[in-house]
């Protein structure tokens, strides 16, 4: 159950064949207050890269990319109601989806912790 | 994600900054309320005898309430449209360094062409044959735009620079289309303006972002891993929102022609290289022209867009109707018929009174002129850049083009933010200048000066600029300064966030001020 990043900064956790994805908790403090967010339909399959959500701070409204590709199973309702909770707990409660991982090997081209803690530094 | 850092709620400092004054007025700066919070019942600006008593035919229908209008004077609501104008900040008033947008002076030569009985009054629906002069104006600047561009035709009648981009990418999808070439893919680079991407997804595409490289420009090895087969086109700006020249143009045209794909120019910063650079010359295929920035005409609330668009000889015959073409009796108008034209964009012709204004300018100019508009617009942009890179942090080596690309680095560890910064440009007198645009660089200041300003203009604000830095940059008790600013403006800081999570669209009756009738304002 470790998590791995992307560059674009979301985050993504493997539980048995379903994966859960989010924004890191630095994306949702430079994106500063979460306004809004837009999740994909159920169903919807997304290519490695491919835009899954997109989310709005006041500042800017910003792409979330799947980490990897799958379908969409599950989407989070309550960063739709309430989308301070992105602020608030960005690798937690506040994930966006999850996905039916199509290729789990996909993963493996994403960071770890370590490598996504000195990726930022980088920044 | 992108990686702005930026507050959006107001610092605690701001909102303790009240008037100390009986009124709640700020000196000459009046507190203004609302027509609806001012207006009383039975106040007008006119007597009216009663209405005769005559039966009507409404039945049922008639109304029992009343309909809720405010009750003023006429001095009442001469003073109130005043005071809100004298609260807007305009070219007219002063410096507008907005980047991207070139607010550029708008001349008042135009304003007095625009008004001649001949152009002002004319009606669309009158017979060509009476408005010929009407029609020469749009031909004979459709000639100027063909012949600065080195295009061999122009739409005339999109209404914006965003209509533009809508009205190419439906030539270019028309242009597929009519070669049974079905493509999905638009390319444009991650320092678009963001009507780029919009236009394409409108259009149906997805839209693939290209990086830039550490100078600023479209990473060329990276375009050409994203061509292919299903790419329609590519949207470039140049010069670019970083303020550079894209010296790779015409290698960008040769990878995208060379792909089968076209090559759409957003023209939104023309205004560097008119008259020095014809885009026709570069393999671009398409591009619209912000009327209302390099052609001086009024916007930013002052009037509408006017974005026409020129294009080449492979999109020329999907141009959108209508279009002038000269026939036998004069000038007349395409309006439909058996073209490959698209179909129509917008009723009517387009900006008549934006295509007055723009003809103006350039006949005012001539050709020469023109080209000295793009000189002096970039050595003032150049100017602000070389007197300011010391001690602000310049995004990337100069020379820049119209516009001048800072970033936040000046401000590490100061406590001080780029909004915060820009924010203190308010107290100064100033518009604050394009603030985190583009994404590509960290909290972006894009300062466009425009060719309109004089040299002293531009040292008083690099001056103001400077002193503010100096300011951010020796801390201290100035910190709280910035983080509090505006202070001196009819209101201060906005929550932002509370105003997207909740916002207030509309008045009611008893939420501010006076309250009026409930059942008449419902």
């Amino acid at each position: 159950m470790t998590t791995r990043y992307s560059k674009d900064h979301e985050w993504i956790r493997l539980e048995g064949d379903v994966a859960t994805v989010g924004i890191s908790d630095y994306a949702q403090s430079q994106l500063g207050d979460v306004v809004f967010v837009d999740l994909p339909a159920k169903g919807k399959t997304v290519d490695a890269g491919a835009e899954v959500a997109v989310v709005e701070s006041v500042k800017a409204a910003s792409e979330v990319y799947a980490p990897a590709g799958g379908e969409v199973v599950e989407t989070n309702q309550a960063i739709v109601d309430d989308p301070s909770l992105v602020n608030r707990a960005a690798q937690t409660d506040g994930w966006f989806v999850k996905l039916k991982l199509s290729n789990k090997a996909e993963l493996d081209a994403l960071m770890d912790q370590a490598a996504y803690d000195a990726y930022l530094k980088t920044l | 994600m992108n990686r702005q850092g930026r507050p959006t709620t107001p610092h605690a400092a701001a909102n303790s900054a009240a008037t100390g004054t009986l009124t709640g007025n700020r000196g000459l700066q009046m507190e203004e309320a609302l027509l609806f919070e001012m207006g009383q019942d039975g106040r007008t600006g006119v007597d009216l005898p009663d209405a005769p008593k005559v039966k009507d035919r409404l039945g049922g229908l008639r109304r029992a309430g009343k309909i809720g209008l405010p009750g003023l004077s006429e001095p009442q609501v001469i003073r109130h449209f005043v005071r809100l104008s004298q609260k807007n900040y305009s070219i007219d008033a002063g410096l507008y360094p907005l980047g991207s947008c070139t607010m550029k002076h708008n001349p008042r030569l135009n304003e007095k062409m625009a008004r001649l009985p001949g152009l002002g009054d004319v009606h669309p629906l009158q017979p060509v044959s009476t408005v010929q002069g009407a029609l020469q104006v749009i031909d004979t600047l459709a000639g100027w735009l063909k012949t600065l561009t080195g295009m061999p035709a122009v739409a005339m009648s999109p209404a914006a620079g965003a209509h533009g981009e809508l009205c190419g990418l439906m030539a270019i999808r028309a242009a597929l289309k009519a070669r049974g070439d079905v493509r999905k893919r638009i390319l444009a680079p991650e320092s678009a303006h963001g009507t780029n991407p919009a236009t394409a997804a409108l259009c149906g595409y997805t839209v693939d972002p290209i990086p830039a490289t550490a100078d600023g420009r479209v990473d060329l090895e990276a375009l050409q891993a994203k061509l292919g087969p299903d790419v329609a086109a590519i949207m470039l700006t140049n010069p670019n929102t970083c303020g550079l020249f894209e010296r790779d143009i015409k290698k960008v045209a040769d990878m995208v022609h060379a792909a089968g794909a076209f090559f759409y120019c957003d023209g939104a910063n023309f205004n560097a290289i008119v008259g020095k650079v014809r885009p026709g010359d570069l393999g671009i295929d398409c591009m619209h022209i912000n009327l209302h920035k390099t052609f001086s005409t009024p916007h930013g609330g002052g009037g509408p867009g006017s974005g026409p668009v020129v294009l080449s000889d492979s999109l020329k015959d999907f141009v959108p109707v209508p279009y002038v073409v000269h026939g036998k009796d004069g000038l007349t108008l395409v309006e439909s018929g058996d073209t490959k034209s698209f179909g129509r964009m917008k009723s009517f012709h387009g900006q008549m009174g934006m295509f007055i204004r723009a003809l103006a300018y350039m006949m005012s100019h001539g050709a020469d002129g023109l080209k000295r508009v793009a000189e002096d617009s970039v050595l003032s942009a150049n100017y602000v850049l070389a007197s300011l890179k010391d001690i602000m942090s310049p995004s990337f080596e100069g020379p820049c083009m119209h516009e001048a690309l800072f970033d936040d680095r000046f401000l590490k560890d100061t406590g001080v933010t780029t909004l915060d910064f820009a924010k203190a440009m308010i107290d100064e007198g100033y518009h604050p200048m394009t603030v985190y645009f583009p994404l590509v660089v960290h909290g972006a200041m894009l300062i466009e000066p425009t060719e309109s300003e004089s040299k002293d203009s531009v040292d008083t604000f690099v001056n103001t600029l400077r002193g503010l830095a100096e300011k951010a940059i020796a801390g201290g008790e100035n910190v709280a300064m910035f983080q509090a600013a505006p202070q001196l403006t009819p209101r201060r800081r906005l929550d932002e966030t509370r105003a997207a999570r909740s916002p207030v669209l509309r008045w009611k009756p008893g939420s501010n001020g006076a309250p009026i009738d409930k059942a008449a304002a419902e």
